[in-house]
């Protein structure tokens, strides 16, 4: 950016290396401001926190596929909530809503963007820390209680929060709803009010970083994607969060101080209860206001880093940079006005619905965009298959296979007959759960040197890639087959309606791919805490890449570059350019003599 | 004893993986192959993989729509039924032609550029018209589904009758559904929640002239050929009225009256003589027979599609279609709310 914000960066870097000092384990590993560790901090949590939740899912996949048949191993995880092996009702609809909150919440929006965004915005824009090293930690630390939270609600003595992850009122709303819609709820609000404050703290540093620390040079269109893409879901995030926290704030006084916000003529329990005027149907318009965003704010880092990856292991430009940026605003602006295709079937004014079908189909054009530019920046390629490459190249198999069941139920005709069924659990579960996850694989396998300096295990992450990308398809690809047979989604048995009987074999089927893909993530745990201590110390650049963050050190220091920041001469994506004497020119290499820069 | 059990297993497979990782360590050094670059024979290999692995994804989608794609919902039993079934049909070959073209592409691309030794990769930054080319199909066809899309939406939503519909209300709660048929005024007494009483499971309002001839059923009867306005009512939490042979479904919103309608055009008796039903009927009581179950007869049912707490799998009600004269006869010995109450 100007010179003066690079003098200022080396300024500070001159005052931190004057005045450093030894740091003992709790300043560098728990309580620190600084950015990389930070990342990883998010990092670990969220992998923990997805532990739990793919666990979650492998608990309740073995209730579908055998329903209400006795488990030893329910007993053991589950205790009173599986009397004899058997799992109880209420505790199949908890171990959906907890699996739901956790992964999308803790994992793809806390584990991707937090760990990414922390990790790469400073080193990939030339920046010593990010703005606020304090907020940041701050950030952090409020996800760190809201985990924590949200695992303590597990062990309520009336169960976790039951009610979706989308916690419906009046059913989230009322104890006597169901047992989840106790203690365990209310610890799911704290939990998830503490969450929103966190997301929003390192929103906004996000924000500020990439609009004001940029190294002379990294103009907004030198910016690799990765950026563009963390910077976008800030800004989604800053605008849509406060949104949710208002839902759960208006949430928890109808529960605790007897408003009636969301709640209005109800009869529960042999009585009328006191709450009049309020309506449901206002939570669900609040919570996808959120909802709806979110979605990109877990989608979007995800095809940042696989923009990066692609490009990076082609060893070509990523095709059509202006474009993909252009598609990351349009479905950035369009994610705010299509809310209510959730909302189909709640009764709402026809016309609303016309509007929301309008504009959700919309999304299809940009999201089209991207993935045909992922596909010609394949072309012609000279393709390097590291992990990190082949998830990225399933992520746009599984961005395609699950956008165009989009098209379906965001068009409000046919959403009518498929809504809540299999088949948004597969289009969803592909198209977000999915994409999101292997970008952040790839974004792992990837940014590993960078972390930890030393190199994940290639075979291993091979077969990890192959287990995960075969069982994951086979998991959700057949879900719309149920769902266009009218299965609905939380049923915690099927066996009520003798008209689902043959659909039972395709539940076993989807057990067993998705027992085999959790187990194959242990392959991933076992190689990354293996090559945090015992992996093969990394090069520098490893993988040959052209931005910033692969001219820093391979160990960390506080602000990142030892010298000066570097300078920024030249897009991100100099890959292959003829003239060039590598494959790749980094972003502070000058032009050469006549060479002309597009960026 | 499972507890112990599966801390061996955990255990053991965690050694196992130290094995693994020492022998491929060890084998790299022996090779003095710097095991961690990815070399050509490793670009070569799952080049291959992503072409075998990828193609055999699509073979298997194949294979799933011819195997399973019979599973999917029999002919549409509403008159608006067909025009969904119509749009649908024609989405889904539209999103199969997509994904039967760029998928295998994808692949394709993945094993033929797969790196090698000596080759560049090919500058190619941008091209404008190719770019816009790809904006204009999949804007030109998302044209034709939201125009036809939203035709069809309006039609559902807002309908033109030709004759008065029939009006009955849906009334919701943990964990089971009833009717109230409005009766010979075709009016539904005003009711609320406050009225609730005893054998006053709706909270009809008895002192509304409207109810007296209201009738408070278990069993939803329908006939066929006349339009059927639904009310939907729930009491205590959302829950969602799903009629899939219908292709229709509104959510029961608590302080809130929805509405859906639709006309029954096949009745019970005739659905049973589908062919894919027969088939789908034979096919279920297989499974029961093999298991000791109830022999199955096809019923049109209702079920609850929104998540209402424990019991939420097992909220449902069977639909009767009849014709005119028999749904007529069945009302005419139902008891009337003024007969009740």
């Amino acid at each position: 950016m100007s010179t003066t914000t690079t003098e200022k960066n080396n300024h500070i870097q001159d005052y931190l290396m004057e005045h450093h000092h030894e740091e003992n384990f709790f300043t560098k590993y728990i309580f620190t401001t600084d950015h990389k560790m930070i990342g990883k901090q998010f990092l670990i949590t969220g992998m923990f926190m997805g532990i739990i939740g793919v666990m979650m899912s492998m608990l309740f996949r073995l209730e579908i596929a055998y329903p209400e048949q006795s488990f030893p191993i329910l007993e053991f995880f589950l205790g009173k909530w599986a009397p004899d092996g058997v799992m109880d009702p209420n505790m199949y609809l908890a171990l959906v809503t907890i699996h739901g909150t956790i992964m999308v919440f803790f994992v793809l929006t806390a584990g991707l963007s937090g760990t990414f965004s922390n990790l790469l915005i400073p080193l990939q824009i030339g920046a010593r820390d990010m703005a606020s090293g304090f907020m940041n930690a701050l950030s952090y630390w409020f996800f760190f209680l809201s985990s924590v939270i949200m695992v303590v609600s597990l062990f309520v003595e009336s169960g976790p929060a039951s009610a979706g992850w989308t916690v419906y009122p009046p059913l989230s709303a009322l104890p006597q709803a169901m047992p989840g819609s106790g203690a365990g709820m209310t610890l799911w609000l704290i939990s998830m009010t503490l969450f929103i404050v966190g997301s929003l703290l390192g929103s906004l540093n996000y924000i500020v970083t990439v609009l004001n620390m940029r190294t002379k040079g990294m103009s907004m269109t030198r910016l690799p994607l990765t950026i563009w893409a963390f910077f976008v879901t800030a800004v989604l995030g800053v605008l849509s969060f406060p949104v949710l926290l208002s839902a759960a704030l208006l949430l928890m006084f109808d529960r605790m101080l007897g408003t009636s916000f969301y709640l209005s003529d109800i009869f529960m329990g042999g009585e009328v209860l006191s709450y009049s005027g309020g309506s449901p149907v206002l939570y669900q318009h609040l919570f996808w206001f959120l909802g709806h965003p979110e979605v990109y704010i877990i989608l979007l880092p995800a095809l940042g880093i696989s923009s990066e990856v692609i490009a990076t292991n082609s060893r070509k430009p990523i095709f059509g940079y202006r474009a993909m940026v252009g598609s990351i605003l349009a479905i950035a602006f369009l994610s705010f006005i299509v809310w209510g295709h959730h909302m189909f079937v709640t009764g709402m004014n026809p016309f609303l619905g016309s509007v929301f079908t309008f504009t959700t189909l919309l999304i299809a054009i940009p999201s089209a965009v991207k993935a045909f530019n992922y596909i010609t920046t394949l072309w012609k390629g000279n393709i390097q298959f590291t992990p990190a490459m082949l998830f990225s190249i399933a992520l746009v198999s599984t961005f395609v296979t699950g956008g165009l069941t989009g098209v379906i139920l965001g068009d409000s005709a046919l959403d009518i007959n498929v809504h809540d069924t299999y088949f948004v659990v597969a289009h969803f579960h592909i198209v977000m759960g999915l994409s999101a996850i292997y970008g952040m694989f790839a974004g792992v396998y990837h940014w590993f040197p960078k972390m930890y300096g030393r190199m994940m295990n290639k075979s291993m992450g091979y077969a990890h890639f192959w287990l995960t990308f075969i069982t994951a398809y086979g998991v959700f690809f057949p879900m719309h087959f149920l769902g266009m047979a009218g299965l609905p989604r939380r049923y915690y048995s099927n066996t009520a309606f003798p008209m689902f009987d043959n659909l039972a074999d395709i539940n076993v089927l989807i057990t067993y791919f998705a027992i085999i893909g959790g187990a194959a993530q242990l392959i991933f745990i076992f190689n990354f805490f293996y090559s945090i201590w015992r992996g093969p110390k990394a090069k520098q650049n490893p993988w040959r890449g052209n931005s910033l963050e692969w001219t820093t050190p391979v160990e960390h220091i506080h602000g990142n570059w030892p010298g000066d920041v570097p300078v920024v001469y030249r897009w991100a994506y100099d890959y292959s350019k003829p003239g060039a004497e590598e494959d790749f020119v980094p972003q502070n290499v000058p032009l050469a003599e006549g060479e002309e820069s597009g960026h | 004893m499972s507890a112990a059990l599966i801390i061996v297993l955990v255990v053991l497979v965690i050694l196992t993986l130290v094995q693994v990782m020492r022998i491929s360590e060890i084998s790299s050094e022996i090779q003095k192959g710097k095991d961690n670059e990815v070399s050509s024979k490793d670009n070569d290999t799952q080049g291959r993989l992503m072409l075998l692995v990828g193609f055999g994804f699509i073979i298997s989608v194949v294979v799933m729509y011819i195997a399973w794609g019979r599973h999917s919902l029999p002919e549409p039993s509403s008159a608006h039924g067909a025009e969904i079934d119509n749009l649908w049909n024609l989405s889904m070959l539209i999103i199969n032609i997509v994904f039967f073209i760029v998928q295998p592409i994808l692949f394709y691309f993945a094993y033929k550029y797969r790196g090698k030794k000596g080759t560049t990769a090919t500058y190619y930054e941008h091209n404008n018209r190719l770019e816009l080319f790809w904006t204009m199909v999949p804007a030109l066809a998302l044209a034709v589904l939201i125009i036809w899309g939203l035709n069809v939406w309006s039609t559902l939503m807002m309908p033109e009758n030709e004759e008065e519909p029939i009006l009955v209300e849906l009334y919701a709660q943990q964990f089971n559904w009833t009717v109230r048929y409005s009766g010979g005024d075709n009016i539904l007494g005003y009711a609320t929640v406050h009225e609730i009483a005893g054998a006053n499971i709706v909270g009809v309002d008895t002192q509304d002239p409207a109810s007296a001839d209201d009738i408070i059923t278990k069993e939803l009867h329908l006939p066929t050929g006349k339009p059927i306005q639904f009310a939907f009512r729930s009491q205590d939490v959302i829950h969602s009225a799903y009629f899939p042979h219908f292709r229709a479904q509104m959510n029961c919103v608590p302080g809130s009256i929805t509405n859906f309608q639709f006309t029954p055009t096949i009745t019970t008796a005739e659905i049973r003589q589908n062919k894919d039903v027969k088939a789908h009927v034979e096919e279920v009581n297989e499974i029961r027979k093999a298991k000791g179950e109830d022999v199955w007869d096809f019923n049109y049912v209702l079920l609850c599609n929104k998540i209402c707490g424990s019991a939420h799998y097992n909220m449902q009600m069977d639909i009767v279609v009849e014709t005119q004269d028999e749904f007529n006869a069945w009302l005419k010995e139902q008891k009337t709310v003024a007969e009740t109450l």
